[in-house]
């Protein structure tokens, strides 16, 4: 297996397009989280011109509704959720500067061309490795929204995160190459 | 008559729910070192790798496999010469309090489908009961995730459409499911019944160990077939190609209707969650 590809976080476009589908990628630096009710805030306040609470310009965000942290633990089991309830909001966050995406599942395709149009890239990471990710994350901040409890915007240092891409900023689908790849009649 | 106290039911389950969201069956843990020497896919063979630390990793630490830490699904077989002195679903749904809040394991119930929030504690629990002869109570607690749940689906079928027409459902579904519910999945197919019947079947279906086949060698050739036409599909690991997409597939059947023909698919992923006691 080729060597995994290391990306450190704020990214830019250069380090975008260089990203290919298959690309084994660990990410260190920091990321910061949100799901459904987080994005519908940050698409509402985007959607009328009005600044984000937090800044997402060479960002990623990683879809999470983590466990609980037994005490004496940074976080709880952290595995992805599915991104496709983040679609509708996802192209005007890139659009707005968002560089990466982290969840498990297929996107659209307005968030795929979103991904070409705007230089970003979706990132697979395993569903049900939970408890393996969160040895991955080192520390965690309430960034933003702290009134929608676990659902607020985290900020996550992570360290050799490892996630897979799954679609890139030239259009490449690995759901749909991997499996013509693999398919027997 | 033999008597149980509810305290008793309440630490069984509040212990079900902690054992099964932390400890990932051998069976399970088996089939992926097997599929690791099966997948074709490096990207495949590097996700199943992930999953076998990430067992060990929650097993030695006890933490649950998965953040999703499931709806509390119970199956209850009660003896007939059992009394339990006590309101036993009340007990249960006490377990599932406890096991949840102590546990640290995630509270994903919300208590109204449109006006609701959050309950806190992840109840109530489904109980799903039988009776059976005896004086023993059997509980399963079967945790099941919202991904895969998802994906799953009841189909009234006309009973023309034969064996054949529940393996092109069975496949379809597995097939538009794609990577939502994280495989390797397990598939529960069931057949016969009623429209409410067939789904409980398939979620039965579920509760079998990795590679214990139906009784039936009819039905048994039917899950092979299956498997092997499932893996066939490219899906793989998370989706993203490669040969291991389904780690099992069990059919559980019922006499129907005449004019019926009801089937079910409910998928797991291989986070395959299920933990037994008998008091
Ligand atoms: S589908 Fe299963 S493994 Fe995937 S996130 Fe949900 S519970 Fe976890």
């Amino acid at each position: 297996m080729a060597e995994p590809i290391r990306l450190k976080t704020p990214v830019t476009d250069e380090d975008i397009i260089k990203l290919k589908i298959g690309d084994s990628v660990l990410i260190n630096g920091k990321i910061l989280t949100g799901r459904d009710a987080a994005h519908k805030r940050l698409f509402e306040l985007a959607k009328k011109g009005e600044p984000l609470p937090i800044d997402i310009k060479g960002q990623i965000i990683y879809y999470v509704g983590p466990a609980p942290a037994k005490p004496g633990y940074v976080i709880g089991p952290a595995g992805p959720t599915t991104s496709g309830r983040m679609d509708p909001y996802a192209p005007l966050l890139m659009e707005k500067g968002l560089k990466g995406m982290i969840g498990k599942g297929i996107r659209s395709k307005d968030v795929r061309d979103a991904m070409q149009k705007f230089k970003a890239v979706y990132f697979s990471i395993t569903g049900g490795a939970a408890a393996l990710i969160s040895k991955q994350i080192k520390s965690v901040k309430i960034v933003a929204y702290e009134d929608l409890g676990p659902e607020a915007i985290r900020e996550l240092e992570v360290e050799d995160f490892p996630v897979i891409v799954a679609n890139d900023a030239h259009g490449g689908d690995l759901y749909e190459e991997g499996i013509k790849k693999y398919r027997r009649a | 008559m033999r008597e149980v106290a509810t305290q008793t039911i309440v630490d069984t389950v509040a212990r079900l729910c902690m054992e099964a969201n932390y400890f990932l069956g051998d069976d399970v843990i088996k089939v992926f070192q097997e599929g690791l020497k099966k997948e074709e896919s490096e990207t495949g063979k590097n996700i199943l790798n992930q999953l076998l630390q990430n067992a060990e990793i929650a097993k030695t630490e006890n933490i649950p496999i998965c953040q999703d830490c499931g709806f509390a699904v119970v199956f209850m077989e009660l003896g007939t010469d059992v009394c339990v002195q006590g309101n036993i679903i009340d007990a249960i749904n006490e377990g599932v309090r406890k096991g949840y809040t102590e546990g640290y394991l995630r509270k994903s119930i919300v208590s109204d489908p449109i006006k609701g929030k959050n309950t806190g504690d992840n109840t109530p629990a489904i109980v799903h009961t039988t009776f059976v002869p005896g004086d023993r109570i059997k509980i399963t607690v079967a945790p099941k995730g919202g991904g895969s749940e998802n994906m799953s689906e009841v189909k009234m079928g006309k009973p023309a459409d034969g064996i054949e027409g529940v393996k092109n459902f069975v496949i379809d579904r597995v097939l538009r499911s794609s990577a939502n519910p994280c495989p390797p999945i397990v598939v529960g197919v069931g057949i016969g019944g009623t429209f409410e019947y067939v789904a409980f079947l398939a979620k039965k279906a579920l509760l079998r160990d990795i590679g214990q086949r139906h009784p039936d060698p009819f039905y048994a050739d039917v899950e092979r077939e299956l498997l092997e036409r499932i893996n066939k599909l490219g899906i793989g690991p998370m989706g993203l190609g490669g040969r291991i997409t389904a780690l099992d597939v069990f059919i559980e059947v019922h006499p129907r209707h005449i004019a019926s023909f009801p089937a079910a698919v409910n998928i797991n992923c291989h986070a395959a969650r299920h933990k037994t006691a008998i008091i």
